[in-house]
């Protein structure tokens, strides 16, 4: 007996590296320690009512963004383990088995468990401010996606130390991803992690549609909505079309893994290829979902910072729409040397050539927003300013790509490494930090302090072209991608020692941030923000910092694209909106529901990792239960009296 | 006089920090290792290397300037209280600037479009090189961790090292018993898919004799990063004398040596001076159900040349 739970036990658990052993005692330490504090500081009941059951969209969005800036951290870490072992020839940091699993978790977690949430945070924390709505369509559902991703996401890291971590690179290529090739469970996390999140990723995309195309402020015409909010409209399309293949994609992957189908193995009819244009048709599509929002990040920051109104509107939109369309006609770009014909690639060259075009244009009119106006230099403009060279240089490189032939000598080098990242961390991080600290106020009430981000900000930068540029350079000494090690006579050394350094700059410039936020945290007595702490420029600046639970106390109105911005001009000559008189707000309910709904997902992914169907089947009854279980509770909404809005309102108001 | 140090360390700082970081960047780009893409040696990889520098080029016409563009408009712009610039705080649209920017990108793209549909069918890799010569042909299978390269006109074979002879087309024969892994020789040309259950044709060559290397490209699981090889580009003479030294004085490669090297692990450079005949199709046909290749919808026109049953019984009359 138990010899056979010793047997068990050791290949549950991820045993024999000391690296492991060491992030399990610090797993538990960090574990213990907030158990231990919530305890003391009795915040047990705090943490139930205000987070894990609330349906109000804001603070969603800041648990999002808490998610993502710990995946950051965990994906950071693994990029760090990369280039350590990279950093000389032959070196003995990490063996392959180990650096493998190192990058498919890092591109994984990158992608879909830091880049999506952060974005969604994003999203919830900002578009119903901005179109002057409540809360979001459906405010359940909102909570309940916001549960299946940190669900999906746990279930997908717990690989690390049970069981083992996936390790066919972030898209699972088969055969190297089926049971013939990957017979641990490794496979299964990533599938599972992925789906369970998936799941919650589509239900938002179709959420936020819902919630601009319904609830916009009265007045708000369509080609009267604030940047942001176009763009969000744009990805929520392409999450809308693009998702379900993910979805389907990974479920026929689990059947080969799981039933023995045939879908994706070589024999019996299988055909691998198949996979890898199914989730290229997902996988490009999904780098625009997470750069089409950052586009709009910078859209509300250039105006705002420049002092100016953001310069052609028009194409801004129609240049945004373009790209979600074409997203979806340029997969087969990533697999140029798979030998489909010059008709095939000769298409795909020129579609992938095209989204040059309105990104191109985006980029002038953010230039021609500058033009003639006042840049101020706070750090999300900073952010935003490092965005437009790194973007510019970064698409460059891309079109470079594109060019069928060419991408012959590029594909799987460095040279293409060097290039998504380029426009991955320079459009999307950079995007997303800007959009972090230029709401940052609205969230939270208080400014983060200027010269630490500062601080930040340079040494990512610096760290990041350090990092990168090197690896251009090696991709064309013909370095190729996924090499555990190599040898001293390839030359590359010198590239790959200086490239580890910026990547630990870049490290060094997160370490900046966490500081920044811990200071903002101390001193935010003497950092407190007022409601439009920027001069900003659309409706979310006109309520208080943070925003009450019910955000606008009255409905505002959205005839303009810079509405605030209008209203600030008006309020100066005098002319003041006439008074409206304040009514019972109606607010959705917390709600239990997703979260326990959430952790059944969390229990039948795990069972089906393990293949033990009894406890898949518990939890997927569990669900079950929890979906009846919503439609026959019927007490899901109340009324805020107008008194308790008159003394919320009083009090905000008054203490800014 | 307090000020007077502080605003130069202010310029000093930035200045040595641009310094260090210009010089990191550039210092291991110099340093050493070869430009092998750059560095062509063959017809292909110098027509991909020109397309390198056309579209280069052609971005750079359009980037550069609008790199110095947003400088300009960063500095002219900024907010000081002296800025004497103008400021037009509604200035937002203007259909004479904007048809310029929707123009410019799409001229240059279309150029680079027209460029790119060109070499796209000059450069399909299926494609016989144009040569006096004929070509020898080689064929090519990616194993778990290493490559095995058969000689079918020599009736040689080798693992992780290949011999061409040079100023002759090469045409690679490749498929995979393994997951897939990519055939990437930089000096002589792009690289292509080595799939299992499928047989892609590559045409390379090597203008001058000489020692180039090649690599799997694309992951393949646990020891990819060791499937680097040699590639030894020699004259006719030398090429025949070495393929006659391979056959005196090595083994063959039987079903059963293949067998054990086609199982998972890394494995040194070696010889066999003969291999089963049909190994290549047995390979490529491994997965065949019912007379037909699980791929065969996939046109005989492109890249991906099938090998079918039928193809095999060809070979085999």
């Amino acid at each position: 007996m138990l010899e056979r739970l010793k047997e068990f036990a050791s290949e549950f658990f991820v045993t024999g590296d000391p690296l492991i052993y060491g992030a399990d005692v610090a797993i538990g330490i960090t574990m213990i320690t907030i158990v231990a504090v919530l305890t003391y500081f009795k915040k047990w009941g705090w943490l139930w009512r205000n987070w894990l059951t609330t349906v109000d969209h804001k603070k969603i969005g800041i648990m999002y963004i808490i998610a993502s800036i710990i995946m950051l951290f965990r994906g950071g870490v693994d990029a760090l383990m990369m280039r350590l072992q990279l950093a000389m020839p032959n070196m003995d940091f990490l063996h392959p088995e180990h650096y493998n699993q190192v990058f498919t978790t890092h591109g994984t977690i990158m992608i879909l468990f830091m880049a999506m949430p952060f974005m969604f945070g994003l999203f919830n924390v900002i578009v119903p401010l901005q179109i002057g709505a409540r809360d979001v369509a459906f405010p359940f559902l909102n909570a309940l996606s916001f549960w299946l991703f940190f669900l999906g996401a746990m279930l997908f890291n717990l690989s690390f130390v049970i069981g083992g971590s996936p390790d066919a690179g972030w898209l699972s290529y088969p055969p190297l991803s089926e049971l013939s090739h990957s017979p641990g469970v490794g496979q299964n996390f990533y599938i599972w992690g992925i789906q369970i999140s998936g799941i919650g990723s589509l239900a938002t995309g179709i959420n936020f549609l819902v919630t601009i195309i319904k609830m916009r402020a009265p007045g708000m015409k369509w080609m009267k909505m604030p940047m942001f909010t176009w763009s969000v409209f744009s990805t929520c399309i392409i999450i809308l079309f693009a998702f379900p293949i993910l979805t389907v994609t990974l479920a026929l992957l689990f059947l080969d893994r799981f039933a023995g189908a045939h879908f994706f193995t070589l024999d019996l009819g299988g055909n691998p290829m198949m996979y890898i244009n199914l989730i290229w048709m997902w996988g490009h599509p999904e780098v625009y979902i997470v750069v089409l929002p950052a586009f709009g990040v910078f859209s509300e920051i250039v105006s705002t910072f420049s002092k100016k109104k953001l310069f052609g509107y028009k194409s801004m939109v129609f240049a945004m729409l373009i790209i979600s369309f074409l997203s979806f006609f340029t997969w087969a770009h990533h697999f140029f040397t798979m030998g489909s014909g010059a008709d095939v690639n000769a298409f795909f060259a020129v579609t992938t050539m095209l989204i040059a075009i309105p990104t191109g244009v985006k980029i002038f009119n953010w230039l021609f927003t500058m033009f003639r106006g006042r840049i101020r230099m706070d750090t999300p403009m900073l952010w935003t300013l490092a965005f437009i060279p790194c973007f510019i240089v970064g698409g460059m490189t891309g079109v470079m790509l594109s060019v069928a032939p060419a991408d012959f000598q590029f594909h799987n080098s460095y040279f293409l490494i060097a290039h998504f990242h380029q426009v991955l961390i320079g459009g999307v991080v950079f995007g997303y930090f800007a959009g972090l600290y230029y709401w940052w106020p609205k969230m939270f009430g208080f400014q983060l302090p200027e010269k630490l981000g500062k601080w930040a900000f340079w040494t990512w930068n610096i760290g990041f072209y350090v990092c990168f540029m090197p690896q251009y350079a090696v991709g064309l000494m013909g370095m190729t991608r996924r090499l555990s090690t190599y040898g001293w006579d390839t030359g590359w050394w010198e590239l790959n020692f200086v490239s580890t350094i910026g990547a630990f700059l870049m490290g060094v410039g997160f370490l900046f941030q966490v500081a920044q936020i811990a200071d903002g945290i101390r001193k935010y007595k003497t950092l407190k923000a007022s409601g439009d702490p920027w001069g900003g420029r659309t409706l979310e600046w006109s309520i208080p910092s943070p925003a009450p639970e019910y955000n606008f106390a009255i409905t505002p109105r959205g005839d303009d694209i810079d509405e605030w911005w209008e209203e600030k001009e008006r309020r100066a000559k005098g002319i003041y909106p006439p008074e409206q008189p304040l009514e019972p707000i109606h607010m959705p309910k917390n709600s239990a529901i997703p979260f326990i709904m959430s952790i059944f997902w969390f229990i039948a992914g795990f069972g089906f990792v393990f293949g033990w169907l009894w406890m898949a089947i518990l939890g997927l009854a569990g669900v079950g239960i929890c979906m009846i279980a919503r439609s026959f509770s019927y007490d899901t909404d109340y009324y805020i009296p107008v008194d308790e809005i008159k003394r919320t309102e009083a009090s905000l108001r008054g203490s800014v | 006089m307090n000020k007077k140090p502080r605003s130069l360390i202010r310029i000093i700082i930035p200045v040595v920090l641009t310094l260090v970081t210009i010089a990191l960047i550039v210092w291991p780009m110099l340093a050493g290792g070869q430009y092998v893409v750059l560095d062509p040696k063959g017809p292909i990889g110098a027509s991909q290397r020109d397309l390198i520098v056309i579209s280069t080029i052609l971005c750079a016409v359009v980037i550069v300037p609008v790199l110095i563009l947003s400088a300009v408009i960063v500095w002219r712009y900024r907010d000081k209280p002296d800025n004497k610039s103008a400021y037009e705080p509604n200035w937002s649209h203007s259909t004479k600037a904007e048809a310029i920017w929707w123009t410019v990108p799409i001229i240059i793209i279309g150029l680079l479009a027209i460029v790119t549909i060109r070499y796209t069918y000059d450069l399909e890799p299926s494609k016989p090189l144009a040569s006096e010569k004929a070509p020898v042909t080689i064929q090519v299978s990616s194993l778990d961790w290493k490559w095995l390269f058969m000689y079918p006109e020599q009736g040689i074979a080798t693992v992780n090292t290949l011999n061409i002879p040079a100023d002759r087309p090469v045409k690679f024969e490749l498929t995979a018993d393994s997951p897939m892994n990519s055939f990437w020789i930089p000096q002589l040309g792009g690289q292509i898919y080595t799939m299992s259950g499928m047989a892609m044709t590559l045409y390379l060559q090597a203008d001058h004799e000489g020692q180039y290397w090649g690599s799997g490209a694309n992951f393949t699981g646990e020891h990819f990063a060791q499937m680097r090889f040699d590639v030894n580009a020699t004259s006719e003479e030398d090429f025949d004398k070495w393929v006659n030294e391979v056959k005196r004085q090595s083994q063959p490669l039987t079903q059963e040596t293949y067998k054990t090297l086609a199982e998972p692990g890394t494995s040194n450079v070696a010889y066999y001076s003969s291999f089963p005949e049909g190994l290549f199709q047995d390979i490529v046909t491994k997965y065949v159900v019912d007379g037909q290749s699980a791929h065969s919808k996939h046109g005989e026109a492109s890249g991906a040349k099938e090998i079918t049953t039928q193809d095999v019984d060809k070979s085999a009359n």
